[in-house]
C-alpha cells in the first residue's frame, strides 16, 4: 500500500487555494521550521461572517500541504460560526485518511485555520473599539 | 522513464549476481555441514566464495565472515573489540557523530554497560583528520571505528591514515565500509584496517548478505550463537545463495572500480554544478573526496519529503534527510553533524546514481530538480519571508 490515499496525493498534486490573499482580515500562521512544518492562511470574510475566499502556503510535507489544501476547501464559503467547529479529524477524514506519524499535519491546519479567525475576530473587535472611542 | 538515483539506499542486482546465485537454490541446495555430496558441493562453493572475497581485499579466506548484512558485522566488531578491550581494562571508544545507526547504537548499547564513548566532530566538510583521532586515542582506548564513506553526504574518510594512527599507538580500528565496498579500492593491509564491515546490496548483490573482515588475530565474540559455521563465530545455516551472489558481485564491482568511477564523476560533477545554480542551496560533503554516484544538496525554503514525492511524480527515484522521511522530528543526524540547522537540513536531498546513469539524464535530473524546487518555494511561507527580508536566509 501506498504510504498516501489517492485524496492525499491529489490534493499534494493539485492543491486547492494556494497563495497570498492582498485584501486578507484574518491571517493564521501556525508551526515553525524548526520541526519541518509552517502553514499560513489567509482569510477575506464578508460582512454577513461568511468566509468569501480563503488562501494558503506551506513549506512542509506532502501530508502538510495536502491538509492545508482540504481545509481550505472545507471552510470556503462557510460562516464564521461554522469553521470555528473544523476540528483536525475533520481534515484526516476529508483526505481519507492520514498515516498515525502524519496525523499531526491535521492538526497543524486546524490550528492555522482557527489562527486567522481569531486573528479575524481581534481585528473586527479592534476595529469596533476604535469606532466607540472619542 | 525512471531514474533510480537511490543507489546508496540499495541497488538493482546484477545479471552476475543473479546468475551466481540460481544454481545453489534449486541444484546444489544442499547444506554445506552435511556429510554427504550434495551438502559437500555447497561446501565447497562456500570455500570458494570466501576466497574470491578474500581476494578483493587482500585478506586470508579465513579472516572472512559471512553474515546477515552490515548491520550485523558492525554489531559483532564493535562488540568483539569492546570484549577484547574490558579485559584488559580498556572501556574507551572513539568513532564520529555521523556514523550509520548500526555503530551509533551498538556504541549507546555499550556505554549503558559503562563504555566511554567519544564522538569526533566531522567539519562541514564531513571529513575526520587523522590528527584528530590521534589526540582522542587515550591509554584505555579499545577500538577507533570511522565509516569509510559516508552513507548520505557522500564524504571519503583518510583510512589508510586513521588506520596508522591507530596502529602507532596500538589501538584496535574498524570501518564501516558499507558505502565504499566495490566503489573504492581497499587492500586492508595496506590500508591498515582491523576490521571493515560490508553489505551485498550495496554494489548490486543480494540482500541479507553481508561480510565481516576481522583479522585472523582478533578473538570474535559471537552475536548469533547457534552452531560451528563461520569457524562458530556465527551460528546459522549458511546462506549459500547470497554468498555466492556476493561474491560474484564483488569480484565485478571490483573490476569495474575505475571504469565506473570514470564515468561516474564527470556526471556527479555535473549534476551538483547543475544543482548548485539553484540560488540559496548547498552542496552537503566534500567535493573532491566523495564517492563516485553521491550528490546530496539542501535548499533553503522548502521541506524534502514534498520534494521526493513530486521528482517520483517526475520518474526520478531520490531520498532526503528530512524529519518526515526519516520518521522521527529530526532531520538527519549526519547534516545536524557538518553544521546543517533544521530549517535547512528539512530541505535535503540525496542523488546516488547507479553506474548506468547518462548525462541525458543528468541533465533531466537538473531541470526537474530545479523545477520542483522552485514550484515548492512558491507556495512556501518561509521563502515568501525570505523573499520579502522579514527573515534572514541561512543559505546565502
Amino acid at each position: 500500500m501506498a504510504l498516501y490515499s489517492d485524496k492525499v496525493m491529489d490534493h499534494f498534486r493539485n492543491p486547492r487555494n494556494v497563495g497570498v490573499l492582498e485584501d486578507a482580515n484574518g491571517i493564521g500562521e501556525v508551526g515553525n521550521t524548526m520541526c519541518g512544518d509552517i502553514m499560513k492562511i489567509y482569510l477575506k470574510v464578508n460582512d454577513d461572517e461568511i468566509i468569501e475566499d480563503v488562501k494558503f502556503e506551506t513549506f512542509g510535507c506532502g501530508s502538510a500541504i495536502a491538509s492545508s489544501s482540504m481545509a481550505t476547501e472545507l471552510i470556503k464559503g462557510k460562516p464564521v460560526s461554522e469553521a470555528l467547529e473544523l476540528t483536525n479529524k475533520a481534515v484526516a477524514e476529508a483526505l481519507d485518511g492520514l498515516p498515525a506519524h502524519k496525523m499531526h499535519c491535521s492538526v497543524l491546519a486546524e490550528e492555522a485555520i482557527q489562527a486567522a479567525l481569531e486573528d479575524y475576530q481581534n481585528k473586527k473587535l479592534a476595529a469596533k473599539q476604535g469606532v466607540t472611542q472619542p | 522513464m525512471t531514474i533510480y538515483a537511490d543507489n546508496a539506499a540499495t541497488t538493482r542486482m546484477s545479471q552476475t549476481a543473479i546468475n551466481a546465485m540460481l544454481p545453489y537454490m534449486g541444484e546444489i541446495y544442499g547444506n554445506p555441514s552435511s556429510l554427504h555430496t550434495v551438502g559437500q558441493k555447497a561446501n565447497e562453493a562456500l570455500t570458494e566464495a570466501r576466497e574470491r572475497v578474500a581476494k578483493c581485499f587482500g585478506c586470508e579466506p579465513r579472516e572472512i565472515l559471512f553474515t546477515s548484512g552490515g548491520s550485523e558485522a558492525d554489531n559483532q566488531a564493535i562488540v568483539s573489540a569492546a570484549r577484547i578491550g574490558e579485559k584488559k581494562g580498556k572501556k574507551h571508544i572513539i568513532s564520529t557523530a555521523f556514523e550509520h545507526h548500526a555503530v551509533l547504537h551498538t556504541l549507546a548499547k555499550l556505554e549503558k554497560e559503562g563504555f566511554d564513548v567519544t564522538l569526533l566532530d566531522v567539519h562541514e566538510n564531513g571529513i575526520v583528520t587523522p590528527e584528530e583521532v590521534a589526540a582522542a586515542i587515550r591509554p584505555d582506548t579499545c577500538l577507533v571505528t570511522i565509516m569509510y564513506a559516508n552513507n548520505e553526504i557522500g564524504s571519503i574518510q583518510p583510512i589508510p591514515e586513521i588506520g596508522k594512527v591507530c596502529h602507532e599507538k596500538g589501538v584496535l580500528f574498524h570501518t564501516d565500509a558499507v558505502q565504499a565496498a566495490g566503489h573504492i579500492h581497499i587492500d586492508v593491509n595496506e590500508q591498515n584496517i582491523d576490521m571493515l564491515s560490508l553489505s551485498a546490496h550495496k554494489f548490486h548483490g543480494p540482500k541479507g548478505t553481508g561480510v565481516l573482515f576481522a583479522k585472523k588475530s582478533i578473538p570474535l565474540t559471537n552475536i548469533i550463537e547457534g552452531g560451528a559455521q563461520e569457524r562458530g563465530k556465527r551460528g546459522g545455516t549458511e546462506n549459500i545463495p547470497g554468498i555466492m551472489a556476493t561474491a560474484a558481485a564483488l569480484e565485478e564491482a571490483c573490476a569495474n572500480i575505475d571504469k565506473n568511477a570514470a564515468h561516474l564523476i564527470p556526471l556527479r560533477d555535473k549534476l551538483i554544478a547543475g544543482l548548485d545554480k539553484i540560488p540559496h542551496s548547498i552542496l552537503n560533503g566534500d567535493r573532491v573526496n566523495r564517492l563516485p554516484g553521491n550528490v546530496n544538496f539542501c535548499f533553503e525554503g522548502i521541506e524534502g519529503e514534498s520534494l521526493l514525492l513530486l521528482l517520483d511524480d517526475k520518474g526520478i527515484c531520490a531520498s532526503s534527510g528530512s524529519a518526515c522521511t526519516s520518521g522521527s522530528l529530526d532531520p538527519s543526524h549526519v547534516l545536524l553533524a557538518i553544521g546543517r540547522v533544521h530549517d535547512v537540513a528539512h530541505g535535503s536531498l540525496r542523488l546516488s546514481l547507479g553506474e548506468d546513469v547518462t548525462e541525458e539524464q543528468v541533465d533531466y535530473m537538473i531541470a526537474a530538480v530545479t523545477d520542483v524546487v522552485a514550484y515548492l518555494r512558491s507556495m512556501s511561507p518561509v521563502w515568501r519571508d525570505l523573499q520579502e527580508g522579514r527573515r534572514e536566509y541561512i543559505l546565502k
